[in-house]
């Protein structure tokens, strides 16, 4: 008897994990008072970098204290069809590159000067709409960060607007400082700290779809109307999600590698990634619901 | 002090006893390290167990603690093969005592002060003691190989039944000793660019460097290490389950020059990767991996037969029916060689997919995603190899009638269903858009979960049932103080 019920149960449970996701499930809204606009200056000088904490150093800059928004993408979208910067190809963004270097080592790929990849349009995860003529952010997303954006994508946007993709090294020392910590808040993680997986935030639900991203600057320190606690989590030049969210790209492009390198873990990774020294990569066209970007000037 | 004494002689001086001891300690390490991460983590048992326990986990130190553990729970498996080898093969006693010795205390003191260094706040006469076991157990191993030489006259074959040479060379022997020599020399592989590493506070997991197109000569040493040793482990095991079952004939005469061909082509393969030879190391590793895999395949083909064989022959025609009836009579003694064909399921086949559709997967995939197929296919062989152990070890503490056929078939099932679960979840991007996958996911999770759960409840089933054992008169210990593995070898 106890086999019938299990050999009964065992294929329905199987079926259940064929559930489709609804990607439109109701998201909360909150206030988080950050201003995506506002970006932080980092000084010149010494680091601590790399999970050896070798000493490296940085001219000063300037960099977002937030990753870029769903609505400042969307804005950036529109300025840039108007003036002709990006293509839109049926169901998706593309944008010149100029190409990199060549060296044909072990399983590089070349990337060519030429149209590439910014945005793809039909992906239901995407959170930019574009009805023929406009680009508008989904309605509940306009201030979480922008994602399914390419490297290209990214870079395109920083350049659009005379700023650029931050190096390794500079989002790092945006990350740390000048100390060798752990995360950008200290060297210990709790999940009022940031969003990863299963960190319990008020946005995700694992049992149905899982992570998904907070709006920016969302751990600062504030206690939601629901009662939801957050730790203050910037970093010690003022960054928030620097920790978790989503990935960041950064603008190294490395001699014999076509990988471009991310950084920060994301909602759909464990802590482990989200130590300021570990490193990411992906394909430049790679986009995905957990990764976005922020740029330097 | 008598009846302290009596279980202890048992536990440290009979092979059975140590192999009961080891498999204690990877299970007593399993129950603890395997709540500090994944669902138990995400449920919050994690910091339940580290508050109760008093660990120390400084997140920034994450791959030294890892790298410590895997050494912890290998040196234990290492152990078991090693008190397995000696007591199935005709070994000189002194060396057998000295070499189940050293490996004993190595192993424990590369537990018990390993994990103690690097769980439980920087002690670094632990670490010393960590090292003084990793060494010991490079020293019985180094033994174990001059106990092994097949050369001498005592250990030829005299049975031509069996894999050897014209001058009575025992093959089986040879290939013994094959992967005992090169397990020692790629010890060293791992040894030296540990020293360099460790020298420097510096360690990385192999895992974390893998797209890098630069990697200096101790980076990969390291990834060369970390994969042939676990492939050693394998083939050990492979030809300890193969004396068990007494392989012989023709199949046992063509699978013992494929062992020791392919264990010495797979280990140049693998050790010129720190040499100017490294583009075309993954090729001949390859190459050395196709006659290994052979001859595990003739092992297989050999003693499905065999208990086909021995299951009908008092039927006159047996029909399939009954010919498969007979293959799965004793889960104990198919499972072993089933287990090696999942894994092609599971571990080669996955690799082999993979590698075929490396535009699709690896050059596209972020290198989070690709660190879960490289360290997913290595724990599912150290699974596989877990479960061939477990399978043996039921063997030889005597199970039978419907606790062997529970046990038996308990760990094929939760283990084939774990393993299964964990293929697909590394695959998942084939079949499904990163934002539609939590509900595969979840149910991909529970099955992992669940095979991984019975798992262990069997295990620490098997556990209090020796140790209550222990505290009867005459219980199984008292009678496997004088057994010894090579008399109950199958006829």
């Amino acid at each position: 008897m106890k086999w019938f019920w299990f050999r009964l149960l065992f294929p329905l449970f199987l079926l259940s994990a064929c559930t489709p996701v609804d990607l439109d499930a109701a998201l909360p809204s909150f206030e988080t008072n950050i201003d995506p606009n506002t970006w932080a200056q980092v000084p010149a000088g010494d680091f601590y970098f790399g999970q050896y904490n070798t000493v490296e150093n940085t001219p000063a800059f300037e960099i977002m204290i937030t990753d870029v928004t769903t609505r400042q993408y969307a804005d950036f979208l529109n300025a840039a069809l108007r003036s002709n910067s990006i293509k839109l190809n049926e169901d998706e963004i593309t944008g010149y590159y100029p190409g990199d270097s060549f060296s044909g080592k072990k399983h590089e790929e070349r990337i060519d000067a030429g149209e590439w990849l910014y945005i793809p349009l039909n992906d239901p995860a995407q959170h930019i709409l574009f009805d023929g003529t406009f680009f508008s952010p989904k309605q509940g997303y306009e201030d979480h960060p922008m994602t399914l954006v390419t490297w290209f994508g990214a870079r395109g946007y920083c350049e659009y607007y005379g700023f650029r993709l931050p190096t390794e090294k500079e989002w790092e020392k945006a990350a740390r400082g000048t100390d060798t910590r752990a995360f950008p808040w200290g060297d210990e993680i709790l999940r009022s700290n940031a969003n990863f997986y299963a960190s319990r935030d008020p946005f995700e639900d694992m049992k149905t779809f899982g992570s998904r991203t907070t709006p920016v600057g969302f751990f600062n320190g504030t206690t939601y109307p629901n009662g939801y606690v957050t730790l203050d989590s910037r970093s010690p030049y003022g960054l928030f999600d620097m920790a978790g969210n989503v990935w960041q790209w950064t603008a190294n492009v490395y001699e014999g590698m076509h990988y471009r390198f991310l950084r920060g873990g994301s909602k759909d990774t464990y802590e482990m990634d989200l130590r300021i020294f570990v490193r990411n990569n992906a394909t430049p066209t790679y986009y995905s619901p957990g990764v976005g970007f922020r740029c330097v000037k | 002090m008598k009846f302290i004494k009596a279980r202890l002689d048992y536990l440290f001086s009979s092979t059975k006893g140590l192999v009961l001891v080891a498999i204690a300690m990877i299970a007593i390490t399993s129950a603890i390290w395997g709540m500090l991460s994944g669902p138990l983590a995400e449920m919050g048992i994690r910091e339940v167990v580290i508050k109760a326990l008093g660990m120390d986990m400084v997140p920034a130190e994450r791959e030294g603690r890892i790298i410590i553990l895997y050494h912890a729970i290998a040196m234990a498996v290492v152990a078991i093969e090693t008190y397995l080898i000696n007591g199935l093969l005709k070994i000189n006693p002194l060396y057998k005592t000295v070499i189940n010795g050293l490996i004993t205390v190595g192993y424990l003191a590369t537990m018990v002060f390993g994990l103690g260094f690097a769980y439980f706040g920087h002690n670094w006469a632990f670490h010393g003691l960590y090292i003084a076991g990793l060494t010991l157990i490079f020293a019985a191993g180094v033994l174990l190989v001059i106990a092994l030489w097949p050369w001498n006259k005592e250990v030829r074959q005299p049975n031509k039944e069996y894999a050897r040479t014209k001058s009575g060379l025992d093959l089986e022997r040879v290939a013994f000793f094959a992967t005992a020599v090169t397990t020692v020399i790629s010890a060293l592989f791992g040894a030296i660019p540990g020293s360099f590493f460790g020298n420097g506070f510096e360690v990385f997991l192999a895992e974390n460097i893998i797209r890098f197109p630069e990697k200096t000569t101790m980076e990969y040493s390291i990834i060369g290490h970390l994969h042939i040793m676990l492939a050693l482990i394998a083939v050990m095991i492979t030809l300890i389950i193969g004396r068990w079952l007494n392989f012989k004939g023709t199949l046992h005469k063509i699978a013992m020059p494929l062992m020791i061909l392919g264990t010495i082509i797979l280990n140049l393969g693998v050790w010129g990767v720190v040499t100017p030879l490294e583009p075309i190391a993954h090729m001949v590793i390859y190459v050395g991996a196709t006659p290994s895999m052979l001859a595990a395949l003739l092992l297989l083909i050999w003693s499905w037969r065999m208990l086909i064989q021995s299951g009908t022959q008092n039927i006159v025609q047996p029909t399939i029916l009954q010919k498969l009836k007979a293959l799965v009579e004793d889960p104990l003694k198919f499972g072993p060689t089933w287990q090696m064909l999942f894994m092609n399921f599971s571990t080669s086949g996955l690799g082999i997919f993979m590698a075929v559709k490396l535009d699709e997967i690896f050059r596209v995939w972020p290198a989070r995603e690709e660190r879960i197929e490289l360290t997913g296919h290595w724990h599912a062989l150290s699974l596989v190899i877990a479960t061939i152990i477990l399978m043996y070890y039921g063997d030889i503490s005597g199970l039978k009638g419907k606790v062997r056929q529970l046990f038996g078939w308990a760990i094929i099932f939760f283990s084939d269903l774990a393993l299964a679960g964990i293929t697909f979840f590394e695959m998942k991007r084939l079949f499904v858009e990163e934002a539609q996958q939590q509900p595969l996911v979840n149910g991909l999770m529970l099955a992992v979960d669940t095979g991984l759960a019975f798992l262990l409840i069997l295990l620490a089933t098997l556990m209090v049932w020796r140790l209550i054992d222990l505290f009867r008169k005459k219980g199984r210990w008292f009678e496997e103080k004088g057994q010894e593995l090579d008399r109950e070898v199958l006829s």
